[in-house]
């Protein structure tokens, strides 16, 4: 992982917020909004370091509350809790598999949106809930498990494309290479 | 160290004090403007040739109508005037106060709220707009909600359903006008309709009727008097019967807000 990759992980971030505020189309279908920076944050965990996590979680979290009703800063602790918790675990998880990748997704994108209405009531906020608030975190949670993998690929991609490959190693040495001819002739 | 610093930071940031913490969160979405200058302009660009590939015929068939709308309008125009005079004659018979009229300011809506729990919208109209907390925001077809957070060139508004956006409202009689209830028109959390909002503490034995129109009442000082919210969808009784509440349906689609207008006065 190198500095490119960190750029490219808080690009993507500033543009989901963006998206997730400009697009309503997805909300007006099926009445709720997709957050993308939970699967974001779980890429950034299991492929960078905790510094890298917490620039994401932190200046992730302030533009998803800039643009929010939210009180500032609200959002970064449930984001940096999550690529905290992921970052530490990250060598029980085989992060290369696609199931591994949705079911982290999917825990992340659950965990995500309930410790920020819970930090919300705390502060003395009152967020809209009810009966219907469960069906949008059923799609905040399936979207954002949908949304992990292709996470993955992308970056995976875009992080090989601007990395040098590693030389494919060999079994070959050339001072154990056997020389073959048609053998020594004796003339009688 | 980062764990520290990121906890230090958000307890920071939580404890600003209100002015600041504003101020804040206004220049953090500035970052986003840039981008949404593009996105509405590039949504423009895609109108603009849609207009152009439009054909001849439509086009001329659109002028006649709208030359007869503006003939009726007209018409309509000069009877108002008939009528806004003598009310203003009975007005000052009664000694009544003049009606001051609404002063409108359009402006386009640039965005909403990422989060599913809060129901806002932005528009690029702020302070240099002479734009201030808690103006009303309405469309032609009704009201659309209140200016919450005011920057120098964009707004937040809170929209009619939203926990913030609780308000005084009374329900008319169509035929006559007279004023059936009074209630308070509070979110509806059970519906994922974002069309649909609660008329609640409405006095037990009021003859609230599906279909029956629901206006602002002026109560609260934030919103005007008259302005039109929606109608009722249907009524339940609450508290043992010593309440009622009834759904509303809003008048005005805020799934489809594009243009709305900001009232001045």
């Amino acid at each position: 992982m190198n500095w490119m990759n960190t750029i490219a992980i808080l690009l993507v971030a500033f543009l989901a917020v963006f998206l997730e505020s400009y697009f309503r189309g997805l909300r007006n279908l099926i009445g709720a909004q997709i957050d993308l920076l939970p699967a974001l944050v779980v890429y950034a965990s299991l492929s960078a370091n905790i510094s890298t996590v917490a620039l994401i979680a932190t200046l992730g979290g302030l533009w998803f509350d800039s643009l929010s009703t939210n009180p500032l800063g609200i959002s970064v602790l449930p984001l940096f809790v999550i690529g905290l918790v992921v970052h530490y675990c990250r060598d029980l998880i085989m992060r290369e598999q696609l199931y591994a990748q949705f079911m982290l997704g999917l825990a992340a994108s659950a965990v995500a949106p309930l410790f920020t209405v819970l930090s919300l009531i705390g502060t003395g906020d009152e967020p809209l809930l009810g009966w219907c608030s469960l069906w949008q975190w059923l799609v905040m949670v399936l979207g954002g498990a949908a949304f992990t993998p292709v996470c993955f690929y992308l970056f995976d991609r875009f992080n090989r494309a601007f990395s040098y490959q590693a030389q494919p190693e060999t079994s070959f040495r050339p001072d154990r290479e056997i020389k073959r001819d048609r053998g020594r002739h004796i003339d009688y | 160290m980062t764990v520290g610093l990121v906890l230090l930071l958000v307890l920071v940031v939580l404890n600003l004090p209100e002015q600041t913490a504003g101020k804040l969160k206004l220049a953090l979405g500035g970052l986003f403007l840039p981008l949404f200058a593009l996105a509405g302009s590039a949504q423009n660009l895609a109108e603009q040739t849609g207009n152009t590939l439009a054909p001849r015929s439509a086009l001329l068939q659109q002028i006649d109508e709208l030359r007869k709308e503006n003939q009726r309008l007209h018409e309509q125009l000069a009877q108002a005037q008939e009528a806004s005079r003598e009310n203003a004659q009975l007005r000052r018979a009664l000694g009544w106060q003049q009606r001051v009229p609404w002063s409108l300011k359009p402006s386009r809506v640039v965005g909403q709220d990422p989060a599913n729990w809060w129901r806002t919208i932005m528009i690029d109209v702020g302070l240099r707009d002479k734009i201030r907390p808690n103006m009303t925001v309405l469309t032609s077809e009704g009201l659309v909600g209140r200016v919450t957070d005011v920057g120098f060139d964009r707004s937040r508004v809170v929209l009619v359903g939203d926990p913030n956006c609780r308000f005084s409202a009374q329900v008319q009689e169509p035929r006559d006008q007279s004023v059936v209830a009074k209630g308070i028109i509070s979110p509806s959390a059970s519906s994922l309709d974002r069309l649909l909002v609660d008329l609640v503490y409405v006095p037990g034995g009021s003859l609230l009727k599906p279909g029956q129109p629901v206006l602002t009442s002026g109560d609260g000082g934030i919103f005007q008097k008259g302005i039109t919210v929606g109608q009722i969808v249907d009524v339940r009784t609450n508290d043992h019967g010593l309440n009622l509440e009834a759904r509303v349906k809003l008048a005005v689609n805020l799934n489809r807000l594009e243009q709305v207008w900001v009232m001045l006065q």
